[in-house]
């Protein structure tokens, strides 16, 4: 076992992280998004990659050949895919729904603003 | 015919009315389709827990393909009890989501609403039926997206960041869970729950299998708003629509929970989970901080939404507290509390909603006074705080009775004493409610205000009198979480 | 009609003639006379079922599963029997004397007031009658909460924090000590029915975890009030004066009393506990409260307080007798709660009296109040020489009972703190008969008065009367102690 016969987990790993830190460490909403789709990413890699067995063919069944690649994980993984766009979709729409009501997309300030708001009395 | 079908028509049905409501764009028939597939939800539900007494196990192989190759739904003794749950609350928040709706959702968006209610109650459905992990997580995405946009419709505009900021932590809960999956796919090539257990007996032990534990583990933590990782909770139920919020709160965190304990101990088994990593010191530390921590915010919140958001996550501890026992008794008092936590908080937020029907506010300013102006609501909320606190004839003191015992028979008397003083400081924040509702003068809005209208009222204090019964009636309750607490430890799927 | 339907009966009576309460709210004369009917109905109903008890039957009713294998229980035993022949019997003459007392200060909330109290006795009944820890655990509970809306019937600042530090002390103490003392029970005997000669008997029970769990059993009856726990009662007082009536000698202190005794007898046993070296605290504890309480009472100048201080130290006396684990002093105990209900009630009774009629709470005012209310202060007399213990008061014979317990026992320091709270207690209530009769009116009233509405004072002449006559009458009670601390 070396590093290059597991590179694959190297860079899953390396995305997760990634993705998760820009989630936390960001404050711009549509930014943690984008690190959220990363850290997404990371996982459709995790499937993926151990798929692919050495000296597997493609997987459609053929006399000639023995070993096949496992055809489940991208089964699986577009149904990830799927999800992580509507989760996108999803959470873009409330960032253009937010800007309305806030007029900024900044973590920050908007909960400056919901602060003000509460020391002035308002909302139930 | 239809009584084979019924574990996957369980979920197909409010799955298909979903798009229909959206085709019928009408508010009033798009409630009268959801209220017709939750009560259908809720009579399948109840035929599937009857099967299950009577024949044991049912597996349902989805488009004849037979496991493990195909997916399978699997019913036993422990998720046809929160089947039961789940859809029972669906029906009873149904009716009274109408009039709570409509008052609190633009008109042109009502329609959407019942839509994305029949998907949560399809997605959670799911969860609990399937024997699947790839499934479970397609499912709990299912229901969570759909939380999401029901939290957002919520008038005040801090919904939108609860929603956000719930589907960031959640998206990242429901991806750590599937990351374990993953891990546990590659070492034994199978995602079907039963095939699981079977086949990780061979690889126990190995850094995938306790990193699977630990990713899945902290996933579903985050579903579950287990303290530390409730922060999205409290605005979340704070700002969303009434009827969602009391729906919710009966409901996701406890399938959430559920997936867990049919992970701990039907997949991982008992001894690994509890054995390889420190599992139960984990749990009974991050439970008791939740019973006191959580339960000490609620105190201190100036509205009642709030107060009943962080109330749910201290109450969460005591069902965690249960798995960390890991006994018979303290795995009852734990699934007990599914069903009595679930319906308690679920009438409290309905009641809740009926105050904001008519006060407009839940803000303890605001509701100064309410005793005597809307009598039978306060009532209700009185009756459901008092089962929250654990009072002797209601459905909280069953919960307490056996996580005490599961305590004594784990042979602590400190763990012991931790859901009994914890509940006090509950009684604490009950006080709260009615010191203002019955002692204080009428504020303006309380003074105006005339009792709740009676669609909203019976179904809120019918499950506030479901409190009172079922502290007194527990043999359906008790009944089934002995039964599902022995199926859990006994391990076998 | 049978003991076992006389046992729901006694429960139903009360229950529903709060629901008929509320719905005669808007006449008060027919409202009042459903409460007088439903107590009369009660004492008859319980009456009936002191015959067979004394016979020896045990009626009992199981109903259904509480939790499995707790059953939902009742049964009467004499001990049981006793308390709810003194609560049902006070509670008629509380119901006459509320009538005139709440009518005389024009009190708002009537309604709401004697339909709580219904519900109380109601609670009472079950309290009485319960046939597990777990059945009497509801009831108990149940009490505190159904006399909650009374101690805080004035609905001020005053009455919501009264109403919090009642509440506050009881549901802590039951909750926090009384749950997990009931549940280890459970948890070590498989059952938590009562048993002649107790249930843990064979229990794997270390002695220093008996004692252990003996304290939590005690600490955690809060409404016996040994100290520190006392805090409440006086608390309670800013109910008015029918309230602290119920409270102080009819329904709640008597409920507490009554479960430690059923505690010390049917769940430990007397036989068990004897010898057992960690439970020696509780005669202390409950002898200091005795002397302590009385020494509050001999300073404090409200009326109310100092009887408050006064039940607090009374009820100590059952406790320290029953502590003492011999059968002349647990005979001594349960007359106890009999004789101290009956005495304290008239003390109370003219307490609301002098209050309705002259607007006086404190001691310090009641010089000369002797000649304005004579039949008052006659009862107030007995009342106060049945509590020190001088025959032909009732008081007398109970404490006689204690006294030849503490021989029995061989406890002598108990002995002396019958006898030096004796003599406090005439320190504490003798001046108040002297100054009301011997000493001239040095502050002339605001209005002229004489006694209290007739009402009141009918009730309060009974209960005195009671006190006097009950010795003589008082095979019943006595015959009921002994058979509850016999074998």
């Amino acid at each position: 076992m070396s590093f290059w016969s597991h590179f694959s987990y190297a860079v899953t790993i390396a995305l997760l992280i990634a993705g998760l830190y820009v989630v936390i460490a960001r404050g711009n909403l549509i930014k943690k998004l984008i690190g959220l789709s990363i850290f997404q990413t990371s996982v459709y890699l995790l499937y993926i990659a151990p798929g692919k067995l050495i000296g597997g063919t493609a997987p459609i069944v053929d006399g000639k050949h023995a070993v096949y690649s496992n055809p489940l994980p991208h089964v699986l993984i577009l149904t990830a895919i799927v999800v992580g766009i509507a989760t996108l979709a999803l959470g873009l729409a409330l960032v253009v729904r937010i800007r309305e009501a806030y007029e900024t997309i900044e973590e920050d300030e908007i909960l400056d603003a919901d602060r003000a708001a509460d020391r002035d009395g308002h909302g139930a | 015919m239809i009584g084979q079908h019924l574990p996957a028509l369980v979920v197909v049905v409010p799955l298909v009315a979903a798009p229909l409501i959206v085709l019928a764009r009408r508010g009033a028939a798009g409630w009268a389709i959801a209220t017709a597939a939750s009560l259908a939800s809720f009579a399948m539900a109840v035929a599937l827990l009857l099967q299950v007494r009577a024949a044991g196990v049912i597996s349902y192989a989805i488009g004849s393909w037979p496991p493990p190759w195909g997916i399978e739904y699997r019913v036993d003794a422990v998720n046809a009890f929160v089947l039961v749950l789940v859809t029972a609350l669906a029906a009873v928040v149904a009716p009274y989501a109408r009039r709570s709706i409509a008052a609190e959702v633009p008109a042109d968006q009502q329609y959407l609403c019942y839509a994305m209610l029949c998907l949560v109650l399809a997605g959670l459905a799911g969860i609990a039926i399937t024997g699947d992990a790839f499934n479970l997580f397609v499912f709990l995405e299912i229901s969570s997206l759909a939380t999401y946009v029901l939290i957002a419709l919520g008038r005040d505009r801090r919904a939108l960041l609860a929603s956000y900021q719930y589907l960031i932590m959640g998206t990242i809960g429901a991806t750590f869970y599937v990351i374990g999956v993953g891990l546990l796919y590659l070492m034994t090539g199978t995602l079907n729950l039963a095939d699981l257990a079977a086949r990780i007996g061979e690889v126990q032990g190995s850094r995938p299998v306790l990193a699977a534990l630990a990713f899945i583990t902290v996933g579903l933590c985050l579903k579950i708003a287990l303290f530390p990782l409730h922060y999205w909770l409290p605005n979340a139920y704070a700002y969303a629509p009434s009827a969602f919020t009391a729906f919710l709160a009966g409901t996701a965190t406890k399938v959430s929970i559920y997936a867990l304990l049919r992970f701990y101990f039907s997949v991982f088994g008992e001894a690994a989970t509890f054995g390889a990593l420190p599992m139960r010191e984990i749990f009974l530390v991050l439970s008791i901080a939740a019973m006191f921590l959580a339960s000490l915010a609620a105190v201190f919140q100036d509205n009642l939404k709030h107060m009943l958001a962080y109330s749910s996550v201290g109450q969460i501890g005591y069902i965690t507290l249960g798995i960390s026992l890991d006994n018979q008794a303290g795995l009852t008092g734990s699934v007990v509390h599914l069903f009595n936590h679930g319906i308690t908080k679920a009438a409290l937020f309905l009641l809740a909603g009926a105050l904001v029907f008519r006060l407009h506010s839940v803000r303890f300013a605001d509701l100064a006074g309410v005793g005597r102006s809307m009598p039978l609501t306060a009532a209700g909320i009185v009756v459901g705080g008092l089962s929250l606190v654990g009072v002797p004839g209601m459905a909280g003191f069953v919960t307490k009775w056996y996580l005490v015992r599961g305590a004594l028979d784990a042979g602590s008397w400190a763990i012991a004493f931790t859901p009994v003083v914890s509940s006090l400081i509950a009684l604490w924040y009950v006080w709260r409610f009615v010191e203002t509702a019955y002692f204080r003068a009428p504020s303006a809005a309380a003074a105006a205000a005339k009792e709740a209208p009676a669609i909203l009222l019976v179904p809120a204090l019918g499950l506030a009198f479901a409190c009172i019964y079922f502290g007194f009636d527990t043999s359906f309750t008790v009944g089934a979480a002995d039964a599902a607490a022995r199926t859990l430890l006994g391990g076998a799927r | 009609m049978s003991p076992a339907s006389a046992i729901l009966a006694a429960l139903a009576i009360p229950t529903a003639g709060a629901v008929l309460i509320v719905a005669c709210g808007r006449a008060p004369n027919l409202r009042e006379a459903v409460t007088l009917a439903s107590a009369g109905l009660l004492l008859a109903t319980v009456a009936a079922l002191v015959g067979p008890v004394l016979a020896g039957a045990r009626p009992a009713v199981v109903l259904f599963d509480l939790l499995p294998g707790i059953p939902l229980a009742f049964e009467v035993e004499p001990l049981g029997m006793l308390f709810a022949l003194v609560a049902s019997g006070l509670w008629i003459v509380n119901s006459l004397y509320s009538i005139g007392y709440m009518r005389g200060n024009d009190e708002p909330h009537q309604t709401r007031f004697y339909a709580c109290f219904a519900l109380a006795l109601a609670a009472t009944m079950g309290v009485a009658f319960s046939a597990n820890l777990l059945t009497l655990f509801g009831f108990y509970e149940l009490l505190t909460l159904v006399t909650y809306p009374l101690v805080t019937h004035h609905g001020d600042d005053a009455a919501r924090r009264g109403g919090r530090v009642y509440l506050g002390y009881l549901m802590v103490t039951s909750i926090v000590f009384l749950l997990p003392a009931i549940i280890a029970t459970w948890a070590l005997t498989g059952t938590t029915d009562f048993r002649p000669g107790g249930i843990l008997a064979g229990a794997p029970l270390s002695n220093a975890a008996l004692g252990g769990l003996l304290a939590l059993y005690m600490f955690g009856i809060g409404k016996a009030a040994l100290m520190p726990v006392h805090r409440w009662l006086p608390a309670a007082m800013v109910a008015p004066t029918p309230v602290s009536a119920l409270l102080h000698a009819v329904a709640v202190v008597k409920a507490g009393v009554f479960v430690a005794v059923k505690v010390v007898v049917y769940v430990f046993g007397a036989e068990m506990l004897a010898g057992v070296r960690a439970v020696d605290w509780l005669p202390t504890v409950a002898g200091f409260t005795i002397v302590a309480a009385s020494v509050v009472a001999l300073r404090a100048d409200n009326l109310k307080r100092r009887l408050a201080y006064s039940t607090v130290s009374q009820l100590s006396y059952v406790v320290l007798a029953a502590a003492l684990l011999v059968p002349l002093s647990i005979v001594g105990a349960i007359l106890h709660i009999a004789t101290h209900a009956v005495g304290k009630i008239t003390l109370f009774f003219a307490a609301g009296a002098i209050y309705t009629a002259a607007h006086k709470t404190e001691v310090s005012q009641l010089d000369g109040i002797g000649r304005r209310m004579p039949w008052t202060m006659a009862a107030f007399t007995v009342g106060a020489l049945s509590l020190i213990g001088i025959p032909p008061a009732a008081g007398f014979f109970s404490k006689w009972y204690m006294v030849q317990g503490t021989a029995a026992a061989g406890n002598w320091v108990a002995l002396a703190v019958i006898g030096v709270s004796t003599l406090l207690n005439a320190a504490y209530f003798l001046p108040i008969v002297y100054a009301a009769f011997f000493r001239p009116e040095r502050v002339a009233p605001a209005h002229d008065h004489g006694e209290a509405p007739l009402a009141s004072v009918a009730a309060l002449v009974i209960t005195a009367a009671a006190t006097l006559v009950l010795p003589f009458f008082g095979s019943i009670p006595l015959a009921l102690a002994r058979a509850a601390a016999g074998p």
